[in-house]
């Protein structure tokens, strides 16, 4: 117990670090994950090619390889950014893939009429599904988010490796100090915890509004 | 969208989803028609347009490539040497050791584990629920550490814990799920004949569980094997591992780019053979279920 009490400051920041990071990196991955599901329905091909590489390409890259690239190798390129920018672009992309699949999953669920409804009134493909499809598809969706998000969470802890601040990475401060190893990962695994039940917490109470019965 | 369209268009594409990329050409249906003449031609405009920037995109990076020197002969000499290509051999083989080991490991693990789950004894039912659910909530990564940090082992085995315990536990769900999908009426019919639970699980339900649980099966072997990657960050001597002991050799000029360009694809490559066999597995046991039923 007094491990967490007397670093209550270096958990503090670490399970700061792990949110914030989650939270950026959510919110690039789901910009980038809605547009590029929207590339692979689109009607120009070019642009499905586009997703299809973005999407295979990033779900069968291991994360560490991706932030090794990103991290130490964007540098070598003359691109020099904070270590947190680099983390969260190689989170925020790693996991636009899953974001894209799970999009994508969603709007196969929504009802062909509702996309003939749609153009039938004389809407264009933006229009289609930007106003008709993806909210409908939102509800289907809010589920496989929920776990990707989870998934991002967890996958924040490798940034500890590269230098970003995070919870995990606050191990390394406890055993330098000469802390109980045992407890200090038992308050990380605690801190993770909250973290995931939070997001799934959220999720749930999200699912739970958007339902409607169809 | 413009209105009129040409019969044999509609007829055509109406027709393909029984036989190719069933799900591509229905959403293709849900989200726009099949495009005339006018649409056509601004789809190719629009086509012409993304080429344009993606190709931007990549002469981009390949000027960047050349401008900092990536393709310069001294950074990728060192791939020449035999002793470079032993190592990132070495590295090679120590992945694919540690992710044969913790595939199997996690079957067994998520077998035990989904047994549990399944159990008539309540104490066990929770206690393999409380197990499942604890490890699939923590990274991998904690666990990783875990046991290299504060149980002092070595890193390949390390690694391969940490792998088990989270792929067997996600596994177990799998399997529980797979046993769950199994129409109710075979357990029934398995218990009206007498069999004992052992032998229902063993005779009839898991042998037909297997077969939607497979695909499941192999896309987790692939987070395992993208996984083992993390033993780069306990210094197990895998193959991302062996890279960077090239890459920062200030010998061969700091050849990070060169390194990445070499292991990357052999790293997605991999993977994408196993996500592969997933697919495949998926849509053959679709496609046999749904002539029998």
């Amino acid at each position: 117990m007094n491990v967490l009490t007397e670093n209550w400051d270096t958990y503090w920041e670490g399970f700061l670090g792990t949110v914030k990071l989650t939270a950026v990196s959510a919110v690039l991955a789901l910009l980038l994950g809605v547009f590029v599901a929207a590339c692979r329905v689109s009607p120009v091909k070019p642009m499905r090619v586009f997703g299809g590489v973005w999407v295979n390409i990033l779900r069968n890259t291991p994360l560490t390889l991706l932030f090794f690239a990103v991290v130490l190798g964007l540098p070598r390129f003359g691109v020099v950014l904070p270590f947190f920018t680099f983390a969260v672009l190689a989170l925020g992309c790693y996991t636009s893939a899953f974001v894209c699949e799970a999009v994508r999953a969603g709007i196969n669920t929504v009802p062909t009429g509702q996309g003939e409804a749609a153009r039938s009134l004389g809407m264009t493909f933006g229009q289609t599904l930007g106003l008709i499809v993806l909210p409908q598809a939102f509800r289907s969706v809010i589920p496989p988010l929920g776990s990707t998000m989870i998934a991002l969470a967890k996958n924040s802890a490798i940034a500890g490796a590269f230098s970003v601040v995070e919870l995990l990475g606050t191990y390394r401060t406890l055993s330098e100090l000469g802390f109980n190893i045992v407890w200090t990962f038992v308050w990380i695994a605690v801190g993770y915890l909250i973290i995931t039940l939070s997001i799934s917490l959220v999720f749930g109470l999200m699912e739970k509004h958007w339902e409607v019965a169809r | 969208m413009t209105g009129p369209v040409t019969g044999p268009a509609t007829a055509t594409v109406t027709l393909e989803p029984e036989r190719k990329g069933k799900a591509k050409v229905e959403q293709a249906s849900a989200l726009y028609d099949p495009p005339g003449p006018r649409a056509l031609a601004r789809h190719r405009l629009y086509g012409i347009l993304a080429l344009v920037v993606f190709a931007g995109i990549l002469a981009w990076i390949g000027y960047k490539l050349v401008d900092t020197g990536q393709f310069a002969a001294d950074k990728w000499n060192p791939f020449t040497y035999q002793g470079i290509q032993d190592l990132l051999l070495r590295g090679l083989g120590n992945t694919l050791r540690a992710f044969v080991w913790a595939a199997v490991l996690s079957l067994a693990l998520g077998t035990v584990l989904a047994a549990g789950r399944l159990s008539d004894h309540r104490v066990v039912r929770w206690a393999a629920t409380a197990v499942v659910e604890f490890f699939r909530a923590m990274p991998v990564l904690v666990m990783i550490f875990f046991v290299f940090v504060a149980l002092k082992t070595e890193p390949r085995v390390a690694l391969i814990t940490g792998l088990t315990l989270y792929n067997g536990s996600v596994l177990a769900e799998v399997f529980r799920a797979g046993v769950h999908a199994v129409p109710r009426g075979q357990r029934e019919a398995a218990y009206a004949l007498g069999m004992r639970k052992t032998q229902v699980m063993t005779y009839v339900l898991i042998p037909q569980g297997v077969r939607t649980m497979l695909p499941a099966i192999v896309s987790q072997l692939v987070v395992a094997l993208k996984d083992t990657s993390l033993g780069y960050l306990i210094s197990y001597e895998e193959f991302l591992y062996a890279g960077k002991q090239v890459a920062t050799n200030l010998d061969y000029g700091l050849p990070f780019i060169p390194v990445v360009m070499v292991i990357a694809p052999v790293y997605i490559g991999m993977c994408m053979l196993l996500s592969g066999l997933a697919t495949w597995l998926d849509r053959r046991g679709r496609r046999s279920a749904r002539t029998s039923g």
